[in-house]
């Protein structure tokens, strides 16, 4: 492990990752680290490999070479890479797609009745009873998603935000100690932007969150620790100011988005 | 038991339920009790064409638990009919001929003895096991493979279709063993009854009746669980449920084997009623077949299925009869017109047309 990160309280870490498809480096030894709380925005230029690295860590794709490790509470580490995708969630990682995936033909309600962590084999589902815990649990998220009254309403009903929103909520429903939230603020008002930029800054400490954006402005709101991504590599991390005005940084990605 | 009755505690379910039992007992009444002579009287040859509608309505709702609530598209569910009829079949064919002895079909085939796997098949009850247990096993091998390696949509369909399509051109083969293109036929008992009796026609009737309001309840049964908002889950966004600690591959083959069973004993009921089993139940067509079934009454409903059956099954016989040329003409055309102005089928514009009269939005 990297001698910087020895003493800090890390819940993941990718070491040495590489990825190809077809020729093509979509992950090039790549480091990356997480730590307990901590709330980190990733950015980046199209293609610099932010959706690969979400895959990798969760088990859609496998690294080539690499590793990338959860380390639980109890001092036990786990290899990602070996793990199907439901495995990869019940460990307490939970993912936000780029476009919102909610189940339209299902409540609000259900929808994070089904996100909660319970069991969830075959048989657990036939025979499942829905408790007091769980009926609280679910409404705690209504509110903090401000669902609360369209809790009967189907999914597929909602705004785009509150999609979104609903979306994010079933990630909270499920108890994770990481979150990987893609893109949360794509086709939002500004006002709705806001209200999820302070929604994620409020789960900061609770949980570690991490968030890949495109939305400069998005950035800025929710930035604390920044690791910038440029053609499968980290290029710098730090804070918003020290990233934004690394002139490499600029030249890759502020630059060509100021100019074009 | 109380949650055995949750999927009837709404009133219109109770209802729904209840109707449907009704006027299965009704047209068995029909038949009994009013005599030949009254304009009431529902005739034998009828009470069996709608015994075999029956059948074809319990095939329609297997199909419709895969497409219709999992999104899983099936075209080889009439391999599954078949199977569980072939197994059925198997036993039917050992009560033609004395204990021991070869039926007709196979001493054409130059058998002199009877292959020792047949003999399980003399007890009726291992006859029904092997109808749930061939087809369901068939399809947890296609589906373990298929699922595992994420196979989905359209690939998914179109594997199901060369599977059925490749078992029928094994069981077209004499040498398979299972009376090649000829079949089985001439069936003549089961359970001691003769099966060329009116009495094995209502008795029949009445088992397939039973079968459909079991499978009905089944079904609802599952759609109140959390086992089947899973399923629809996985029918709307299946990455999203997957993403959040299901495993989508356990739960599709879990869907996948049950409505193989539920498949094989339609297929097992409707082979006695019929009175012929061939391979070319197995032909892509016939797969083909059911789907329009279930588009035309209606996917994703509890009822469209059974309407849908029975429905295209009581036109196609009416028509093959009064006009035989234009059969698959209508066929294409009722196929066409639900896809492009009912895409929720007969179930789903009546739903429509009632909530638009009560003024009520209805999800897209």
């Amino acid at each position: 492990m990297n001698p910087l990160y020895r003493d800090t309280n890390l819940v993941l870490s990718a070491e040495g990752v590489h990825r190809s498809f077809d020729g093509f480096k979509a992950i090039n030894d790549l480091n990356f680290y997480l730590s307990e709380g901590e709330l980190r925005t990733v950015i980046g230029p199209n293609g610099a490999g932010k959706s690969t690295f979400m895959d990798i860590i969760t088990g859609r794709t496998r690294p080539d070479e690499g590793t990338v490790k959860f380390h639980e509470s109890d001092g036990h580490d786990i290899d990602l890479t070996k793990l199907p995708e439901y495995k990869v969630n019940r460990l307490g990682i939970a993912r936000k797609f780029q476009t919102p995936s909610v189940y339209n033909q299902h409540s609000v309600f259900d929808n994070l009745l089904l996100s909660l962590n319970r069991p969830r084999g075959v048989m657990k589902g036939l025979f499942y009873k829905m408790t007091k815990d769980d009926r609280e649990e679910i409404e705690e998220v209504l509110e903090t998603i401000r669902l609360h009254d369209r809790r009967d309403e189907l999914a597929g009903f909602l705004s785009h935000g509150q999609k979104q929103w609903l979306e994010i909520g079933m990630l909270l429903a499920q108890k994770p100690r990481v979150l990987l939230v893609d893109e949360p603020a794509a086709g939002m008002s500004d006002e709705e932007t806001e209200r999820t930029g302070e929604l994620l800054l409020s789960l900061e400490g609770k949980h570690s969150v991490v968030v890949v954006e495109h939305d400069m402005e998005f950035v800025r709101q929710i930035a604390r620790r920044i690791t910038v991504l440029h053609q499968g590599h980290v290029l710098k991390e730090g804070s918003f100011d020290h990233v934004s005005n690394d002139p490499e940084v600029k030249e890759v990605y502020l630059g060509r988005q100021a100019h074009g | 038991m109380i949650a055995a009755l949750k999927p009837f505690e709404a009133k219109s379910e109770r209802i729904t339920f209840l109707s449907m039992l009704a006027v299965l007992v009704v047209m068995l009444l029909l038949n009994t009790m009013v005599g030949e002579g009254s304009a009431l009287h529902l005739p034998a040859y009828t009470l069996g064409n709608w015994g075999k509608y029956l059948c074809y309505a319990v095939l329609a709702m297997s199909l419709n638990m895969l497409w219709g609530y999992t999104g899983l598209l099936c075209l080889g569910q009439c391999l599954f009919f078949a199977l569980g009829g072939y197994a059925f079949g198997m036993h039917l064919m050992l009560m033609t001929v004395d204990y021991g002895k070869v039926p007709e079909f196979m001493q054409f085939m130059g058998y002199h003895e009877l292959p020792g796997y047949w003999y399980p098949f003399y007890n009726p009850f291992v006859a029904i096991l092997a109808v749930m247990l061939v087809p369901g096993l068939v399809a947890f091998i296609f589906g373990f493979l298929a699922f595992r390696s994420r196979i989905k949509g359209v690939y998914f369909s179109i594997l199901t279709q060369a599977l059925t399509y490749a078992a029928a051109i094994l069981f077209f083969r004499n040498e398979t063993g299972f009376g090649g293109n000829n079949g089985f036929t001439n069936f003549k008992y089961l359970f001691g009854g003769d099966l060329r009796t009116i009495d094995a026609t209502r008795w029949l009737f009445a088992a397939s009746g039973i079968l459909l309001l079991l499978v009905y309840w089944i079904i609802a049964w599952l759609l109140t669980t959390k086992f089947g908002k899973v399923q629809l889950a996985i029918r709307d966004s299946e990455n999203r449920i997957r993403f959040s600690g299901y495993s989508t591959t356990h739960f599709k083959l879990f869907v996948f084997v049950l409505s193989a069973i539920v498949a094989g004993l339609a297929g097992a009921l409707y082979v006695p009623q019929a009175g012929i089993l061939n391979p070319s139940l197995m032909e892509p067509k016939i797969g083909l077949d059911i789907v329009v079934w279930v588009a035309v009454g209606g996917r994703g409903t509890k009822l469209g299925p059974i309407i849908g059956a029975v429905l295209v099954s009581a036109l196609k016989s009416y028509t093959t009869s009064a006009y035989p040329d234009y059969w698959l003409i209508i066929l294409g055309g009722l196929f066409v017109f639900v896809v492009l102005f009912m895409p929720d089928g007969i179930v789903g514009l009546t739903k429509k047309t009632w909530a638009k009269y009560r003024k009520k939005e209805v999800p897209a």
